[in-house]
This record gives C-alpha cells, structure tokens and sequence, in this order.
C-alpha cells in the first residue's frame, strides 16, 4: 500500500523508505532496534569469483607441488580439491567472522539473520546447498532466488537463516564545514532542521555542485543563490548544531537538531 | 539535553568498548587486556543499548546514531555467540543422536530407501536378463572398463593397485562419493525432485552394474569387493536422500508454518542425518581403498567382514540410542 500512495506522514514516509531500502532490521532481547545493509548479489558474485580465483590458484600451486609424488599426490590433491569445493567457505565463515577472502575484499559478512556470529551448523548447510543454488547452471536459483526475498537471500541462506550484510567500515568523523554559523529564519519546522543538519554533515560526501544543486531549492529561505547560498545554508546548520561564534569547529555535530 | 552533554558524558564508555572489539577482532587484546578493559560487558552493553534509544528519540544527528548502533551491533555479536560443541555432545551425537534421527524421520528413510532400491532391483534384473540395456545407462567405454575392472583374470581387483594407489582412490572415493551425498542432499531443496532423481539415477546405474557383472559372471571378484564398504556407502547415499527429501517435503507441505519457518526447521533437522552421512561416507572410502581392493584376504573372509558390516550398520540404526531420551537439538541447532 505505502508504495502505491503519497507518502503524507512521518510515518508513511519511514515505511516507504524501509520497502525501498536495503536495510535489515531486528529487534534485540534489550528492546533496541539494531538495523543492518544487506548485499545484494553484485558484490557477492564478485566476492565468490574473488574465492574461486584463491581457489584455483591454490589447486595448481598444490597440483605442480606434489606431480613428484606420483599416484598418492593424485590422491591428496583430490582430498584438498574435495575441502576446497565444499569446506572453503565453511572454514572461513566460522573461524574468520563470516567473511571469506573474497567476502572481505568486498567488505560483506555472513551472519545469522538474528544479526549473531554464524556457526558450524548454519555455516554447512548454507554452503551444502550451494549445489542446489547453483543449478542449473551458473548459480541461476540462487540469483533467481536472491532477487525474489526481500533480504538478497539464495537458497541456502534460506534455508540455514543467514544473511550476508555489509561490513561497515568505522566512519571517521567528518568535520563540518569552516563558515561563520548564522541564525536561522524563524519558524523553520524539525523537519527542515534536520535536513540542513544532515546537508551539512555530508558537505564531504556529496560534490559541490550537486550541493549548489540542492542550496538552489532553498533559494526562498535563503535568499542567495549559488556557492553564497550554499554557505548560508551550511552556517544555519552549524547554528542549528549549536556553534554560535565562528572559532568553536568541533569534529562532531554538537547540539541536538532542534532544541524542543 | 543536548547532544554535545549527552557525548560528553558517555564518551568514556563508547571509547572503552570500542576499544575492547578493536581488540577482540585482533584477536590481541582479551577482557584481560590493559588497554580495552571492559568490566562487566552485559551491563555495558544494556547501557550502551539505552543511550542509543535514547539519541534515537531525541533525533540526535545521523552521525551519532550510526555510530552507537554499530557499537551495540558489535557487542550484540561478541555477547550472543553460538555455543561452542563440546567433545562429549559429539559422543552423544555418535551413539545416540544420529540413530534417533534417521528413526524420526523414518518415512523420508525408507521412502529414500525405495526410490534407491526399486530402479536398481528393476534395472538390475533388467541387465542379468538383457544383455543390451546396461547400455542405456553407460557408453561402452564405461562398460568396458567396469569389466576390466572386476575380470577375475586380474591380478588385481578394482583398478590397478599399489600402496600408493590406495591414497590415490582414496582421495577420488572421497571427492566422488561423498559430492554424490551431498549433491543428493541439497537438490532436495528444490521441492524433492532433486534428491529423487539422484536417488533413481543412482539406483539405475548400480542396478545396471550389479546385473550386468552378475550375467558376465565375474561374482567372485565383485560381490567380495562391494560388500564391506557397500554397507557404510549405499546407506549413506540413501540417507542423504532422505535428508534431502525431508526438506522438499517441509516447501511442498509446511503444515501450519510458513514455508520459511517450516524450511528452517526440515534443515535444522536434517542437518543431524547430514553429519552422520559424511561419516559413513568417511568410513566407507577408507574402506574402499584400504580393505575391499586389498588381495590377500580370502573371498570368504571379506564375505564375513562385509556382512558382519551390514549386521552393523542396521542395528546401529534400528538399535542405538533407544534407551537414551531424545535429547534436544544436538548439532546443526542455534542456541
């Protein structure tokens, strides 16, 4: 229904944004809600592919290596290439926090879908239906069934009730931007509030032209345009922030949004 | 309060156990550790989820937010890890948890046991009686081979054999026969058919071997040679089977369950056949390569062994464990 209608509410807007997300969310024993990024099959076919090439590799090294020793090198290289098509994963999703050599180059985890360490039993199952996903050929039920559930889930993570989640990096806090902070319009609504601080926190992430971009809607409540207008915008939201004087930087937003 | 108050306060314990996880990934620094000491991490972390419901409510900037429910997604995991499997759960699983399994799920056992058996007694007397209809399983090469194989002009049974040669075979029953159980097993998700096609194909091509060998006439050099490990792999393959039809079974028919939750369910259960498949499938490649090839035992006493095997095999499975509760889920189970 939320997709279909105007978002006219706080609330409808959140469940608009939560369909359109990718974002997983549970509710802890404490009664917090702890929200994570699901990875969609893109960076987990790269990851896998990434884990095939270790793979291969490490069969030929293996397979040059022991070609001296004659029939029972055939032997134990067929013991290590049964481990590695099977156990690979399993090793390293358990003993290495759920991330594989590829999964880590693409900085994705496995993860029990009630956002817990993965372990044995879930670990091998999800890699033992890794056939089934893989039929008919090319990993095409696992693609199908990972674009079908709403969690990027193939077969054998529906099955063992994992997810693979991005890994977020621990962000470094980015400054704000260095304008003389300047008053505010009255009657500006949270909402509004919010937004400035927010453009205001992300004045690294985003270009600055997509930034003037955005200060030109603003044009109204600002009553400049271009990089001036920009800057206004970026001084509200330090005030909003609560520096009052141009000398007070401080690497994080400092006062709560909108003081009610 | 404000946001600065509100950092300000709390700084010291964020910094603490962000420190303590950075550490704990690191695999350096413990609870122990000088640096990132976290004294008593349950009551932490109950703050730590409070503080962040709190800056939820009072819309404190994204920054912050991101940043606690990272911390208290990383604590979360440090805090509610799966136990670890004890050596005494495995031994409990061995002798009782295994055979208890396959008993509950008896049906999807003996229904795995007839879509195996049934095309290999048909196929079987099929090829004794007909010369021409191994061929329609196998290409001659194949069939050439396999007679090669068990001729008893040999001097050797299997393939050609030296010590070395064991490791060799052992390595290829390993990779072939258990990738066999496993793939029998997980086709089974995809409603069942998987696991019956696995299950048919695979008792049609033995079925095809058994009676073309047997109207050959090479009897003395392969029913000796298949019966010992036979009993450890045969069984297992069909009760992959069963493990996957068990699972087709909980999408085609979730009862009262979701179809997920019933999924869940079906391979949580499954997954306790699964373990006591590798090891019989573990076993019976040891065999294979070791014991059924060797020469120097006597047809008569391989007889023996390989049905003292089977004796084995089905009383584990009818017997063992009976008189033990059915304890809770022992492996392949969350906390």
């Amino acid at each position: 229904m939320h997709k279909t209608i105007p978002a006219t509410t706080d609330a409808d807007a959140a469940a608009v944004i939560r369909d359109l997300d990718t974002l997983y969310e549970i509710e802890t024993p404490e009664g917090i809600d702890l929200t994570t990024r699901v990875a969609g099959p893109l960076p987990r076919i790269l990851a896998y592919a990434v884990d095939l090439f270790y793979r291969t590799v490490i069969l030929i090294i293996l397979g040059i290596a022991i070609s001296v020793a004659g029939d029972a090198g055939v032997g134990v290289w067929l013991l290590v290439s049964f481990l590695l098509e099977w156990f690979y994963p399993v090793f390293f999703e358990v003993l290495r926090g759920g991330q594989t050599p590829g999964k880590r180059a693409f900085s994705i985890a496995v993860i029990n879908d009630n956002l817990t360490p993965i372990g044995w039993g879930p670990s091998i199952m999800r890699n033992l239906l890794r056939f089934a996903d893989f039929l008919p050929f090319g990993y095409f039920a696992g693609i199908i069934s990972m674009t079908c559930s709403r969690d990027f889930r193939r077969l054998g993570d529906h099955a063992a009730g994992t997810l693979v989640v991005y890994r977020e990096q621990p962000k470094t806090a980015s400054g704000l931007p260095s304008v003389p902070p300047a008053a505010p319009p009255r009657g500006l609504q949270l909402q509004d509030q919010q937004a400035i601080v927010s453009l205001c926190e992300r004045h690294r992430a985003l270009s600055q032209p997509r930034q003037q971009e955005l200060a030109e809607l603003l044009q109204p409540l600002t009553g400049r345009s271009g990089i001036t207008g920009l800057e206004r915008l970026h001084g509200i939201g330090r005030w909003l922030l609560g520096a009052r004087t141009v000398e007070e930087t401080t690497p994080r937003g400092t006062t709560q949004a909108g003081d009610q | 309060m404000k946001q600065r108050d509100f950092e300000q306060r709390h700084q010291q314990l964020w910094q603490q156990l962000e420190n303590f996880l950075a550490g704990y990934r690191k695999n350096t620094a413990t609870e122990t550790g000088s640096d990132g000491r976290v004294d008593d991490l349950p009551a932490s972390y109950r703050r730590l989820c409070q503080q962040l419901a709190v800056a939820k409510e009072r819309q404190y900037t994204s920054q912050l937010i991101a940043r606690l429910n990272q911390l208290v997604m990383d604590c979360h995991q440090r805090l509610y890890q799966q136990e670890s499997v004890s050596s005494s759960r495995w031994l409990d699983y061995l002798f009782a948890g295994f055979p208890q399994a396959l008993r509950q799920q008896a049906r999807f056992v003996w229904l795995a046991c007839a879509l195996f058996l049934a095309p290999a007694l048909v196929m079987g007397l099929g090829s004794y009686s007909n010369d021409a209809l191994i061929y329609t399983v196998m290409s001659p090469e194949q069939v050439l081979q396999i007679e090669s194989m068990y001729d008893p002009a040999n001097r050797v049974l299997g393939r050609e054999r030296g010590s070395d040669t064991d490791l060799q075979m052992f390595g290829f029953y390993i990779k072939n026969n258990i990738g066999i159980a496993f793939r029998t097993f997980a086709a089974g998700i995809l409603f069942g058919l998987g696991s019956i096609f696995f299950l048919v194909f695979n008792g049609l091509f033995l079925g095809a071997i058994f009676g073309h060998i047997t109207r050959v006439g090479f009897v003395s050099t392969f029913y000796p040679f298949v019966i010992g490990h036979g009993a450890f792999e045969l069984t297992a393959i069909v009760f992959a089977g069963a493990a996957g039809l068990h699972l087709g079974h909980s999408l085609v028919n979730p009862g009262n369950q979701r179809r997920r939750d019933s999924l869940r369910g079906a391979a949580r259960e499954s997954m306790k056949i699964m373990y006591g498949t590798f090891l019989m499938l573990v076993i019976a490649a040891f065999l294979e390569a070791f014991w059924s090839s060797s020469t120097q035992v006597s047809i008569a006493v391989k007889l023996a062994v390989g049905s003292f095997f089977w004796l084995l095999v089905i009383s584990y499975c009818v017997f063992a464990g009976r008189s033990r509760p059915s304890g809770p889920a022992i492996a392949g189970g969350r906390p």
